[in-house]
């Protein structure tokens, strides 16, 4: 009886996981499948859920990439590429940089300045727009990637800090101590053992730097107005303003563009975000 | 006792290290010194150019050039007493941000509770769906999810029809504003549930099983040990869970500002950083925009005060 009733809970579980990947994962599928679909059965009552061999087709692609557009794809690419490896590599120096100084230092001022970063992150930048927009504009930057890279560095420095003043803390610094009293220098001891046990944090939040600027949407609106300007975001909204009806199809190729490389970097670094949340509130 | 137990613990570091630094106090202010620049140029300064503003008259023809004159409070005023456009804005943002954390927190544990009933192949399975819709920039989720409930073609009147027989295409799933924030909804529960499914599940996963087992033996049941047990292990989590949620819910834009673009009512669907937008760089009113920033900027720190609080605690600092 008991066995009988533990059988039917599995089952019911088993399903209820169907149910939930199903959801989690269609909108990803649909997005895919779309993408790969002719135009005739994408738009029209009878819908193709699948591209099988005969009916798929590279022409979404090509619509979107070399289509006409109000914004063209390859500066939108090059823009893209260009601000977000600009942050990239500027945030984790300047970052990796300021964590040396918050971990492996005491001084007047320390707390106040790890207290200022965690701050700092709660601020919107959706309220700073209006700002943001007048001194871009001063300083003649607007539909620059210099001008976009300034205010997207500052976007995900703190967090950067943050990030990796976590993975300095988590290197002992007795390891530093015993090399340095074989006889190691402060700093040589530092490059030969603490820096290469960093080096997967240094990667983490280097991707997670990376896919925040990928994905930003406000700033570039607000930045980036003109077409040859827009990053990948921008022209894929361009999309969805034409006066005529919405081409689906390229929409959804558009998407796929833009969404593999975040989704791709995000695999390879999740697990190390969510252990973090976890091991810092878990008081058991 | 906590998860950092196989780490050191960290211990006030000894007396000459604390003398140690004070031969070159410079140093870490030297490592310093970019951060301070970067975060001074274009935080603090744009902060503090976003108050300037909010007490400027500053339209388009300031823009070109024409002098900004000094008004005092006139632009907090203004947007203080706008109940039709601020407060209602103000309000349906905080309703939705009510609506989604309480949805996202829901869903998140019923996930994270299913995770820990579910075999080893099945919550596999169920992962490999969560981290697709973690992933997914907001962007892509917003066209897929427009796309699904597209007004002539997509796959949710397609379906209707099928089922009901009644036709359900040209159906406008956007223009309504309920049916607009059922499908924001859906898009920012359906993006936002994984990270809270998996730090729950992380927190679960650590309740020691001698504890789960000496509940069951007493005659707890489920919903009992759910209670008593579970919830009270992760509540910091489900603390910290809930601020992120309400400050990352408040700020939501991209979802907003691009399903308006699909085919929304603007008027009728502004939530508060689409409306800086729209009064801002929309309409050109620039100092009323700042005005707005400005409390939004207040509202935003004090929501995450106490998780501010908390973690500096939980840092030791």
């Amino acid at each position: 009886m008991i066995k009988i009733r533990r059988r039917l809970a599995d089952t019911g579980f088993g399903v209820l996981a169907l149910i939930v990947f199903a959801f989690s994962a269609f909108p990803v599928y649909w997005m895919v499948s779309t993408s790969f679909l002719p135009n005739s059965r994408i738009r029209g009552e009878d819908l193709a859920f699948f591209p099988t061999p005969d009916l798929f087709t590279l022409d979404n692609y090509r619509a979107a990439m070399f289509g006409e557009a109000r914004a063209p794809f390859p500066p939108a690419v090059l823009n893209s590429i260009g601000v977000t490896f600009l942050t990239l590599v500027i945030a984790l120096v300047v970052g990796f940089v300021a964590s040396l100084a918050l971990t492996r230092f005491q001084f007047k001022g320390r707390r106040t300045f790890i207290v200022l970063i965690l701050v700092v992150q709660m601020i919107p930048g959706e309220a700073m727009i209006v700002s943001m927009f007048r001194i871009i504009d001063g300083w003649q930057l607007l539909n620059t990637i210099i001008g976009l890279t300034l205010v997207y560095t500052a976007g995900v420095l703190p967090f950067t800090i943050w990030t990796l003043r976590g993975f300095v803390n988590g290197v002992p610094k007795e390891l530093e101590e015993a090399a340095m009293i074989d006889g190691c220098s402060r700093a040589g001891a530092f490059w030969r053992v603490t820096f290469p046990l960093l080096a997967p944090g240094l990667v983490a939040t280097g991707v997670f730097a990376f896919i925040q600027a990928w994905n930003e949407f406000v700033t570039a609106l607000v930045i980036m107005q003109r077409p040859e300007a827009m990053t990948l975001p921008l022209w894929l909204r361009t999309f969805l303003q034409a006066t005529q009806a919405t081409n689906w199809g390229a929409v959804m190729a558009a998407s796929v563009l833009i969404a593999i490389p975040a989704v791709v970097f995000f695999l390879i670094v999740q697990g190390r975000m969510t252990g973090g949340l976890v091991s810092g509130a878990v008081k058991g | 006792m906590s998860l950092l137990a196989d780490l050191p613990a960290p211990t006030a570091p000894p007396r000459q290290e604390i003398r140690q630094p004070s031969r070159k106090p410079f140093l870490p202010w030297l490592l310093l010194s970019a951060t301070m620049v970067i975060l001074g140029v274009l935080t603090g300064y744009p902060v503090l150019r976003l108050v300037v503003m909010s007490f400027q008259e500053y339209e388009r023809a300031q823009l070109m050039g024409l002098p900004a004159e000094w008004v005092g409070f006139d632009n907090y005023a203004t947007v203080l007493t706008d109940v039709e456009g601020f407060w209602a804005v103000l309000g349906r943002s905080f309703a939705l941000m009510v609506v989604l954390v309480v949805t996202t927190m829901v869903l998140g544990m019923l996930v994270a509770l299913l995770m820990i009933r579910i075999g080893k192949g099945m919550r596999l399975l169920v992962s490999v769906g969560l981290l697709l819709a973690w992933a997914m920039p907001s962007l892509a989720a917003t066209t897929v999810w427009g796309w699904v409930f597209d007004t002539q073609y997509g796959v949710v009147n397609n379906v209707l029809t099928a089922i009901t027989g009644d036709r359900w295409f040209g159906n406008s799933w956007l223009l309504n504003p309920w049916s607009f924030f059922l499908i924001l909804t859906c898009i920012i529960v359906w993006g936002a549930v994984p990270f809270v499914a998996f730090t729950l599940y992380a927190g679960l996963t650590q309740i020691p099983e001698e504890v789960m087992e000496a509940a069951q033996l007493d005659g707890a049941s489920a919903f009992q040990r759910f209670r008593l047990i579970q919830v009270p292990y992760v509540r910091s989590i489900i603390t910290v869970l809930v601020i992120l949620s309400m400050i990352w819910d408040l700020k939501v834009f991209t979802q907003v500002f691009v399903l308006q673009d699909i085919g929304g009512d603007r008027e009728l669907t502004n939530t508060i950083g689409v409306y800086i937008y729209q009064t801002g760089m929309a309409q050109g009113h620039y100092g009323l925009a700042s005005a707005i920033g400005v409390i939004f900027v207040v509202v935003m720190l004090a929501i995450s005060y106490p998780y501010v609080r908390r973690t500096l605690r939980e840092e030791e600092l």
